[in-house]
């Protein structure tokens, strides 16, 4: 039983066209006993970032105030609102200052960067526990379910979905993965941007 | 200045989760792994200068995490580092050389040599005897011509012509002991170190995808991302994709992201702005 299965609890993030959509199931557990069906894991960091925090659910906590904090110092200081690259590097460093007595977390972030044409790009990234940085075009994955979550989504996924058939996607993979997951399920939450 | 203090933390790392990791540890509770870059990494000198190459698949276990990860990191403008090993440390270690390198450069008014690459890494390295998991190869042209080095997570180094790192490292270093000959062209040195990162993606498991590759010359630095790709994804015969409405759900919320502003006038009568 690794620390990472303690708690339970899976989180998936996908691009579409003009789209991106985050996705995460609700369960909280101890080992195999079931705790909470309503887990927040999704947290968001601004208008156009959300925050996928998979693991141990202690650090969850911790973690979601963490930057809830460093955010707000962000953006007094930098007098605007942060970029999804300049975010998942802001949560790479936050992990990485941790290297040798890490937080149990598997972040995945999915936003929106406005380009200067006023289009909205889309941008997923996910990182590992000490805060190696995923940046992936089409889809990524994390927690409980993730290996699970790999082979459905590497069927499931194709380029070009529109926000109503992203939805589908994300949801048929989370849904189907967590599925065949003890320590995952127990009701999902999908946002699509 | 207490404020920044609490603002930004002390530089170095924060060790203050160890007592309740240990803690599970010592319950028997393993710690979970890292992304390792399980890799094929390589490094070759030819007539002109270096010429680097990586493969670009990241292992989480024995899942590939990122199929076209990148492996070569910029240090400065003529010198390049191939990182193998954990992925995080390979990645901040060469960023961190990477800036104060930059910061030396302006310090000194001269173009940074690759020794002093080679130091940096080594010293830092060392003084975490190990535990940083950075196995290296560093390349590079300066004022006393190209230079080729591995660096291993301990310290240790080696300068040699032809250099490979990594889980791939054996397959490479066939290739290389099979072919390598001294001042090779570009295009030779180029074949050569494609041939190696090759072996490594096809005879190694940790290693996979495609073949990034830099050539560093006194005058050029050329980054050949995806220099070669044997391991194209075919598309799919068919579409997954689910008819609208497949999903059920109890609850949507729309969360309107545009600020709605009603001006309400104070008083009953318009203000007066024609000034009758």
């Amino acid at each position: 039983m690794s620390i990472m299965e303690y708690n339970g609890g899976s989180v998936v993030a996908m691009v579409g066209k003009g789209c991106v959509a985050i996705a995460s199931d609700l369960r909280l557990g101890n080992q195999a006993l079931g705790i909470s069906s309503n887990f927040q894991k999704i947290f968001p960091i601004t208008d156009h970032i959300y925050l996928g925090l998979p693991g141990l659910a202690t650090d969850v906590t911790t973690l979601k105030e963490q930057f809830r904090y460093r955010v707000n110092m962000y953006t007094i200081k930098e007098e605007r609102e942060i970029e999804p690259e300049a975010f998942a590097h802001l949560v790479s460093s936050t992990l990485y200052e941790r290297r040798f007595g890490p937080f149990f977390i598997e972040p995945v972030m999915a936003g929106l960067t406005k380009k200067p044409s006023g289009e909205y790009k889309p941008f997923i990234a996910a990182s590992d526990l000490i805060g190696c940085l995923n940046f992936a075009k089409d889809f990524v994955v994390a927690g409980t379910a993730s290996s699970k979550l790999f082979g459905v989504a590497e069927g499931l996924w194709e380029p070009g979905l529109e926000p109503e058939d992203l939805f589908e996607t994300i949801s048929q993979t989370l849904l189907n993965a967590v599925d065949r997951d003890a320590y995952s399920g127990w009701g999902a939450v999908v946002h699509v941007m | 200045m207490a404020a920044a203090a609490t603002v930004y933390n002390p530089v170095g790392f924060d060790f203050s989760n160890q007592i309740r990791n240990n803690f599970l540890a010592d319950r028997g509770i393993p710690l979970p792994k890292a992304t390792s870059t399980g890799t094929t990494i390589v490094g070759c000198l030819f007539k002109d200068g270096i010429v680097l190459g990586a493969d670009t698949r990241a292992t989480e276990g024995e899942i590939v995490a990122d199929k076209n990860c990148e492996k070569i990191h910029y240090i400065t403008e003529s010198i390049r580092c191939c990182g193998a090993g954990t992925a995080a440390d390979t990645e901040f270690t060469t960023a961190m050389i990477s800036s104060n390198m930059e910061l030396h450069a302006l310090s000194t008014g001269r173009k940074p040599r690759v020794v002093t690459a080679m130091t940096m890494l080594k010293q830092y390295l060392f003084r975490y005897q190990g535990h940083v998991g950075a196995a290296l190869v560093l390349g590079g042209v300066d004022a006393t011509g190209p230079h080729l080095f591995t660096i291993h997570p301990h310290g240790s180094t080696d300068k040699l012509p032809y250099v490979t790192m990594g889980s791939g490292s054996l397959a490479a270093m066939a290739v290389f002991e099979a072919q390598w000959k001294p001042s090779m062209t570009r295009e030779e040195a180029l074949d050569l170190v494609n041939a190696a990162i090759s072996a490594g993606i096809f005879n190694d498991l940790g290693s996979g995808s495609n073949v990034d590759a830099c050539v560093i010359t006194a005058t050029k630095t050329d980054m050949l991302r995806n220099f070669v790709k044997p391991n194209e994804r075919v598309t799919k015969e068919r579409t997954y994709g689910f008819r609208r409405g497949t999903t059920a759900f109890t609850k949507e919320e729309i969360r309107n992201l545009v600020v709605h502003e009603e001006i309400i006038g104070v008083r009953d009568d318009a203000m007066d702005v024609d000034g009758s």
